[in-house]
């Protein structure tokens, strides 16, 4: 099966051509599969937002291709334009974007200019409110009367209601306190899984991954450095030390033992995981 | 791509002019442009050209730099030229139906353009090889006379370094709004007038809140660390006059004694 997205050696210079040029990104390859969940992790400046921005075209490759279905997304205006609904883009800090008079009308905005049908409009928004658990009550409420999660989730909505075919988020957790973010999290799994879609989205916490996707890619420097599956990647721990990245905290207790001499499975990123793994073993040692 | 305004833009370095107080500088372009406006002849424009060159040279600014904040003038630079050229009297070189073109016509052209270039470009000069901070310190402190006659010295200067301090943020907030909604197919290039009047909505919306909650934040952090105004407070930083300052005023004087002797001659 083709990928929905596909990046070739990308590299992204900015402010090109003038003494302030600086290279974001620089020869990227990626690719995504149809309903798969992806991550991207890296530390701030490593180039993740940069990326992003050139899977729905808002950012023009200094060179280098991205297709999206196959098709060369700068191949002219109409492909760039319509990319962007069928790549959904959430922003980090997305609730700044926010502007009409009432939750349902911006989370309208974006359907509104894809020149949908007023039904049709209405119940994406509906069904987008319905992901993001953002309830009829609020729906009629000014955004500015929200809280900040609040506003978080109406701005996904908004992306969301124009039911892309990938949906990106970048950093949605930042600045939440954990059982937002963990809410948060728990909406994108549930669309991920009801949709069917492709989600892509950005973190710098191991542990939001770990727990979510089915791949991952690793930034560092304006590169990828590493992609595979969180147990291929987290199995490089010591790499990943090297770039001021760490493994999550459980995975890291796993291959501490491991070193330790006990002959286990070091690979797993979730408490449950970990406490069936040492369960096993003490079962097999005759221990409980 | 709204960030390569260079209106303004601080160049860093070390250089003798870069190291000089700010206050010497203003005060120096002030006297350049006095002394611009003085010249009258080709011997003395060649001088302001010379002690302009000698400032870019140290200050090791780019003349590429600084030509390109000529850019957004060059009409006005231009009509200002032709309208020299045309109505200059004189004696007449060249004459074609109401036209006549005058050799002082030619001259007058030549000099007003060369006085424009001249004083945009020490201008630039100054803003290039000062931070804007340094800027408005130097400002409030050569203003500080005008206190005397209640002027709010103190207060202008600090609505000025806030002002300076905000614009690149909002312009990147400027920036970071726009690809949001272009993200959600807002459509901010195509369009007549008013669809897209309309479309800057929901730009413009989201930036006045931000700036507006980024104003609010900012008081209550000021005082929150107990800020009251001009009203005995110290710097930091102070301003010195150093050394480097005394040459640096030695040459101007020397250099505008020079306008005057040659513009007394005529030449
Ligand atoms: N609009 C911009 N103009 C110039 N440089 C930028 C801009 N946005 C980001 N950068 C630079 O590009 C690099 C990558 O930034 P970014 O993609 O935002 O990283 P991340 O999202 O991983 O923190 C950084 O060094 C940053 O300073
Ligand atoms: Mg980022």
């Amino acid at each position: 099966m083709a990928p929905v997205l596909k990046v070739e050696n990308l590299t992204h210079l900015y402010s090109e051509g003038t003494p302030f040029e600086r290279v974001a990104i620089k020869d990227v390859c990626f690719e995504a599969d149809k309903g798969e969940i992806i991550g991207i992790i890296g530390h701030t400046g490593s180039g993740k937002s940069t990326f992003i921005q050139h899977l729905n075209g808002l950012l023009k490759p200094s060179s280098g291709k991205v297709y999206f279905n196959g098709e060369d997304i700068w191949a002219s205006k109409e492909t760039v334009h319509g990319v962007r609904f069928k790549v959904g883009l959430v922003f980090q800090y997305p609730e700044y974007q926010l502007f009409e008079e009432t939750v349902y009308k911006d989370i309208a905005f974006g359907p509104k200019n894809m020149k949908l049908s007023e039904a049709e409009i209405d119940a994406r928004v509906r069904e987008a409110a319905d992901f993001t658990g953002v309830t009829e009550e609020m729906l009629q409420k000014s955004p500015f009367d929200l809280s900040g999660g609040q506003k978080r989730r109406v701005a996904i909505a908004g992306v969301i209601a124009m039911r892309p075919e990938v949906l990106i988020l970048d950093e949605p957790t930042a600045g939440l306190d954990p059982q937002g973010s963990e809410e948060i999290l728990d909406n994108i799994r549930y669309y991920h899984k009801k949709m069917g879609s492709t989600v892509i989205f950005v973190t710098h916490s191991m542990e939001e991954i770990a727990n979510t996707v089915d791949r991952l890619a690793v930034f560092s420097d304006s590169q990828i450095v590493m992609q595979g599956t969180p147990r291929e990647v987290f199995a490089r721990d010591k790499e990943l030390e090297a770039i001021n990245l760490s493994v999550p905290e459980v995975t890291r207790v796993m291959l501490r033992l491991k070193e330790l001499g006990l002959s286990l499975d070091a690979s797993s990123f979730t408490v449950e995981q970990a406490k069936a793994t040492l369960v096993g073993l003490g079962k097999e040692r005759g221990l409980c | 791509m709204l960030k390569n305004i260079t209106l303004g833009q601080y160049f860093p370095g070390d250089t003798f002019i870069h190291r000089l107080d700010p206050r010497s500088k203003i005060l120096i372009t002030i006297a350049f442009i006095v002394a611009l406006f003085i010249a009258h002849g080709a011997a003395s424009y060649a001088v302001c050209a010379a002690f302009l060159a000698l400032c870019v040279v140290i200050s090791k600014i780019k003349a590429k730099a600084l030509f390109s904040g000529l850019k957004p003038i060059i009409i006005i630079i231009l009509i200002t030229a032709v309208l020299n050229l045309f109505y200059t009297q004189g004696e007449v070189l060249v004459s074609f139906w109401i036209f006549k073109i005058t050799k002082e016509g030619i001259f007058a052209a030549v000099f007003m353009m060369l006085r424009i270039v001249m004083l945009i470009c020490g201008t630039f000069l100054l803003t290039y090889t000062t931070a804007p901070m340094q800027l408005t310190d130097a400002i409030e402190s050569l203003l500080a006379p005008m206190k005397k006659i209640k002027f709010p010295v103190h207060e202008l200067a600090m609505m000025m370094s806030i002002a300076l301090r905000f614009i690149p943020t909002l312009i990147e907030e400027t920036d970071k709004i726009m690809s949001a909604q272009k993200a959600r197919g807002a459509d901010f290039e195509t369009g007549g007038l008013i669809s897209r009047a309309k479309a800057m909505l929901p730009l413009l919306i989201p930036l006045f809140i931000s700036a507006f909650r980024r104003a609010d934040e900012l008081a209550t952090a000021m005082e929150s660390r107990c800020y009251s105004g001009g009203e005995g407070r110290t710097r930091m930083k102070q301003l010195k006059f150093l050394g480097c300052d005394a040459v640096a005023a030695a040459v101007t004087i020397l250099f505008v004694a020079c306008v005057c002797v040659l513009k007394h001659f005529g030449i």
